[in-house]
């Protein structure tokens, strides 16, 4: 109805009842940002003349790749024929990496807009969002984007979302973010359908906490829904998985800026600020509570991230190790996700070993790395954690192929995941081929529509993180998309393959890889190093090898002229010359045994298709 | 002379040389390199210090060029003669270019006449002039003979037509064998300077050259890897795909199937890419380059050195004639030598000859190097444990060397 509230309420002094949390599900290119940002425009809060595109993303590279990585939660004033309403809009994160993070937003809300690209249907993340938001029994509203565009098919879509959630095909609103058509029925419909928060205002304060972003000026903002009490400025308040009482300095909203109030009441989402520096002092999933009456019993759900993939990161130039070690301290402060350590590698000199949720996240923080701290890194191929058994009883956690112990394994146990995958039916076969190729096992498969499919596997995470999402895009002409999660792990027959050059082995160049495999990557490495390596005064021997067993072998060919025909009086000087600028170029040379390796050839090595992921939208 | 002058630093106007120059100079050879800076036509493949006709005039003309380069003579006596260097006989005088004998003969003799009556000249004192096989007569053969050169370089270059065409030499190879006859006759030494490599060459093309030189029976042949240097006509061609870049592999193949035909012919190598029947054919200038002797590089883009200073002339004629016509000396830049830097040259410079490097010279890093280069086949052991001199495969790996060597 007015496109503008005349009477918003107060933040700590509004009622349930008027307050409508809801977040957004869909996938990274459907458009949620773009109608994040006419809600904003829509109910007032951002003036016209300071909008700007995907107003709420906050990183540079959240607006370049169009993914969101923190979460946001926006007041926002709607009125209605039955008067004065608050919506809280809670922006989730939209990749796979991070569907812990997804499920606390959802947590936070009692109703989803489930938004799908009328061109383009539901792709796997946004289903495996929408099962999170049904499990946490949340009001589906099926909404189609992007009517505008000449290829919409609403009518198709909307039969798909129907049957995905059981409503009527009809129940489907239509809205393109980018006129603003729709969008206003859209608000109303989540006024109607969303259920209003219920919670016992007397009782001890419990908020959940979202997200926590670090703040350069302000230390760490946390964002909380609370489910009862209240909780008030200057009061002391207890994280209740680490019992740590912090002092309230701050309490607010974010109207889309933050707005400093009189604190949060039952049903409301905002945020606060202790001054604590560090993320991990608040963490996404911990309930907050008053440290005066402090609630007994926790809200349900946290739990502790955990490092899924693994990857040395080495700066290029060896003198910027410390710099790199600054910029993980500093990066730390907002990734609670984050984990490293420092590990020394023969081939690539000084590094950390760093455990990721997932490649994106990897990527993520590596593409930070660069360009906040102006870094140049060298990531090796990234791993999995395994945990090995050894004959004697010994136990270890292996998260760097070069710790792969040489004595009697017993056992190795691997990471799996769920994995689902959505494509159009007529790749069906070219899916399955990949998923067994790649180890996986069906668990079931559906149709969506008639042309439409979705498969669930059981696959080994290793084999994901190598190269499986771009296999998958580049097999099904982009179609397919994919969502997994974590799923315990299982005994595996692995092998760690070894590369040596001259003999040595070359530590940033070790696999653990399934045995059938080995042959594969050795054949595969060998080869691509073979091109790789300049040639030498000498034959360089390359190797694969599992154990003392030479399963590849290529060789680069000694160099067989390296001297300059004419050096007479006049091309002494830059004969020179050019000696002290290859003695230069000599530095940046790895030495493996006596051969030269320039780092290129790592970088080229490790890089390439060795676990590689979309670098741009998916 | 390479087409791009090296950095350094500025040369001081009238050409004076440190105090550093003059220790040693004793011991030390004194040379004179003239640089003619004038072709008929320019190869694609050449970046060295030449002009046409057309590209010239007025003070950098090229009837009036050896007026100029006296005047660089006079600059040299009397810069060396401040300096408080020796007085030294010079004992090579080698002219090259460019095509020297695009020069009237008499400008030649009378340059020559001219170091004589300044510096004085040993008796035995070489006398090279390079010349294209079609830029000299018989007639004029003699008259170089007679004004006192002994000693001739031919750019024969290649044997076979498509190989000269490529280079964009004109002559016709038949005129080679007449041109070594002419010089013989003359009383001459001769020299032939091949290139191999060239895109198009085939290894029989290449044999067919070496072969074709050996038959002239000349006294010394150089045989140059076909630098495709940047800037060139032949770069560019390279580079838009027209024609192949060499290949190392073929180079070498070439190189040692040369060094095979020179040896069956009883030639023995000397340098890298210098060969002379034995009995004291090697060419003693260019011996001085290698073995870091004096030298003054008369003319532009001419490099010069006195006992760890090097400098180098203006490139262009016209500046070069202009500098000296005002007095100045025509060094564009210098570098004076630390230590450490001719330490490196004399390394790099030496391993080239066949005589090789005194290992007394080293210091303990390339004394460690030693034994992996033996064990890679490069440094011959036989020579050792004195000096450190090139096996074939070496020679070809110079360059390789003298990094280890030099740490």
């Amino acid at each position: 109805m007015s496109p503008m509230a005349s009477t918003a309420h107060t933040p700590s002094a509004t009622p349930p009842e008027a307050i409508r949390n809801f977040s957004i599900i869909a996938h990274i290119d459907h458009g949620k940002s773009t109608l994040a940002d006419r809600m904003l425009q829509i109910t007032g809060v951002v003036d016209p003349r300071q909008m700007r595109d995907q107003y709420l993303d906050r990183m540079d590279i959240e607006r370049e790749r169009g993914i969101t990585i923190k979460s946001q939660a926006v007041r926002m004033p709607w009125e209605t024929a039955e008067g004065t309403f608050t919506l809280n809009m809670i922006d989730t994160p939209g990749h796979v990496d991070f569907t812990y993070e997804v499920s606390r937003s959802l947590a936070a809300c009692e109703g989803a807009v489930l938004l799908v690209d009328a061109a383009q249907g539901i792709e796997a993340q946004t289903l495996a969002n929408l099962y999170l938001a049904m499990e946490n029994d949340l009001t589906i509203i099926p909404v189609l984007n992007k009517i505008d565009l000449p290829a919409a098919q609403p009518e198709k879509y909307a039969e798909e979302l129907a049957g995905l959630i059981g409503c009527d095909p009809r129940d489907c609103l239509k809205v393109s973010g980018k006129t603003g058509e729709g969008v206003e029925p859209l608000l109303d419909e989540i006024v109607r359908q969303v259920p209003h928060p219920v919670g016992d205002p007397d009782a001890p304060a419990r908020a959940m906490i979202f997200d926590s972003v670090y703040d350069t000026y302000r230390g760490v903002v946390t964002y909380v829904r609370v489910i009862d009490g209240h909780l008030s400025p200057r009061e002391r308040i207890v994280m209740m998985s680490t019992r740590a009482t912090h002092d309230l300095l701050e309490i607010g909203v974010i109207s889309p800026e933050p707005v400093a109030g009189s604190g949060l009441g039952v049903g409301e989402v905002g945020y606060l600020i202790t001054g604590v520096k560090d993320v991990r002092q608040s963490k996404v999933g911990d309930t907050v509570t008053n440290a005066s009456k402090p609630a007994t019993d926790a809200l349900g759900g946290y739990r502790d991230p955990k490092p899924m993939v693994f990857s040395g990161l080495y700066p290029i130039d060896g003198s910027d190790y410390p710099a790199l070690r600054e910029a993980l301290d500093k990066l730390k402060l907002n990734d609670a996700a984050l984990v490293y350590e420092p590990e020394t590698s023969a081939a690539l000199g000084f590094g950390f070993r760093c455990g990721f949720l997932g490649l994106l996240h990897l990527e993520i923080v590596r593409e930070r790395l660069e360009r906040e701290a102006g870094l140049d890194l060298i990531s090796t191929a990234p791993n999995v954690v395994y945990e090995v058994a050894m004959e004697d009883g010994k136990k270890l956690t292996v998260t760097n192929p070069s710790e792969y112990p040489g004595g009697k394994v017993a056992e190795v146990r691997e990471p799996v995941v769920r994995a689902t995958v959505l494509a159009p039916s007529e790749f069906i076969g070219t899916i399955m081929e990949l998923c067994q190729q790649r180890r996986g096992s069906l668990r079931g498969m559906d149709y969506l529509s008639e042309d439409r499919v979705e498969m669930r596997y059981t696959l080994p995470l290793a084999e994901i993180v190598f190269d499986f999402f771009d296999q998958l895009k580049s097999r099904t002409r982009g179609y397919a998309s994919l969502d997994y999660e974590a799923d315990g792990d299982q005994v595996a027959d692995l092998v760690k393959v070894d590369i040596l050059l001259q003999g040595e082995t070359v530590d940033a160049f070790s696999a653990i890889v399934h045995k059938d495999k080995a042959y594969g990557y050795g054949v595969m490495m060998a080869g691509k190093l073979r091109k790789l390596i300049p040639r030498q005064q000498f034959e360089v021997p390359i190797q694969a090898a599992v154990g003392a067993r030479v399963i590849a072998r290529e060789n680069v060919r000694a160099m067989r002229k390296d001297v300059l025909a004419k050096c007479y009086g006049g091309d002494i000087t830059r004969k020179r010359k050019l000696l002290e600028k290859q003695k230069e170029g000599k530095k940046r040379m790895k030495m493996v045994g006596r051969v030269e390796v320039p780092q290129e050839a790592f970088i080229a090595a490790l890089s390439s298709d060795a676990g590689s992921t979309d670098k741009g939208k998916k | 002379m390479a087409s791009a002058l090296p950095d350094g630093d500025p040369a001081p106007p009238d050409g004076a040389l440190p105090p550093s120059a003059v220790g040693g100079a004793a011991d030390r050879r004194f040379g004179v390199y003239v640089h003619v800076p004038f072709c008929r036509v320019r190869c694609g493949y050449c970046d060295f210090t030449t002009y046409t006709a057309a590209d010239l005039g007025g003070l950098a003309d090229q009837d009036r060029y050896a007026d100029t380069a006296t005047r660089e003579l006079d600059l040299a006596a009397t810069v060396l003669a401040r300096a408080g260097l020796p007085s030294r006989a010079v004992s090579t005088v080698f002219f090259g270019g460019g095509t020297p004998t695009l020069l009237p003969v008499t400008d030649l003799t009378r340059l020559l006449r001219t170091v004589r009556s300044m510096f004085g000249m040993d008796p035995e004192a070489e006398v090279t002039t390079e010349a294209n096989p079609d830029s000299v007569t018989s007639a004029s053969l003699a008259a170089l003979a007679e004004g006192g050169i002994t000693r001739v370089s031919f750019g024969m270059q290649s044997a076979v037509p498509h190989v000269l065409a490529s280079l964009d030499r004109t002559h016709d190879p038949a005129r080679v064998p007449t041109a070594v006859a002419w010089a013989r006759d003359a009383g001459l030494e001769v020299s032939l300077d091949l290139i191999y490599g060239t895109p198009g060459e085939s290894l029989a093309d290449w044999r067919t050259s070496v072969t074709a030189a050996l038959a002239c029976e000349p006294d010394h042949v150089s045989a140059y890897a076909l630098v495709v240097e940047d800037g060139t006509r032949l770069a560019a061609r390279v580079r838009r795909g027209e024609l192949p870049a060499p290949d190392d592999d073929d180079l070498a193949d070439k190189y040692e199937l040369a060094d095979a035909l020179l040896a069956d012919a009883g030639f023995e190598w000397y340098e890298v890419s210098n060969w002379a029947v034995p009995g004291g054919h090697a060419c003693r200038h260019n011996l001085g380059y290698w073995r870091g002797d004096d030298w003054w590089g008369i003319g532009p883009g001419a490099h010069s050195h006195v006992g760890g200073v090097r400098w180098w002339n203006v490139r262009h004629p016209r500046s070069y004639a202009e500098r000296l016509a005002a007095g100045a000396s025509p060094a564009a830049g210098r570098e004076v030598l630390g230590d450490a830097e001719r330490r490196a040259e004399q390394v790099l410079l030496a391993v080239r000859l066949s005589d090789g490097l005194l290992v007394d010279e080293l210091d303990d890093v390339g004394r460690a190097a030693v034994p992996s280069l033996v064990e890679d086949g490069l440094v011959d052991a036989s020579a050792l444990p004195r000096r450190v001199a090139l096996t074939r495969r070496g020679r070809l790996l110079a360059d390789a060397v003298v990094r280890a060597l030099l740490g």
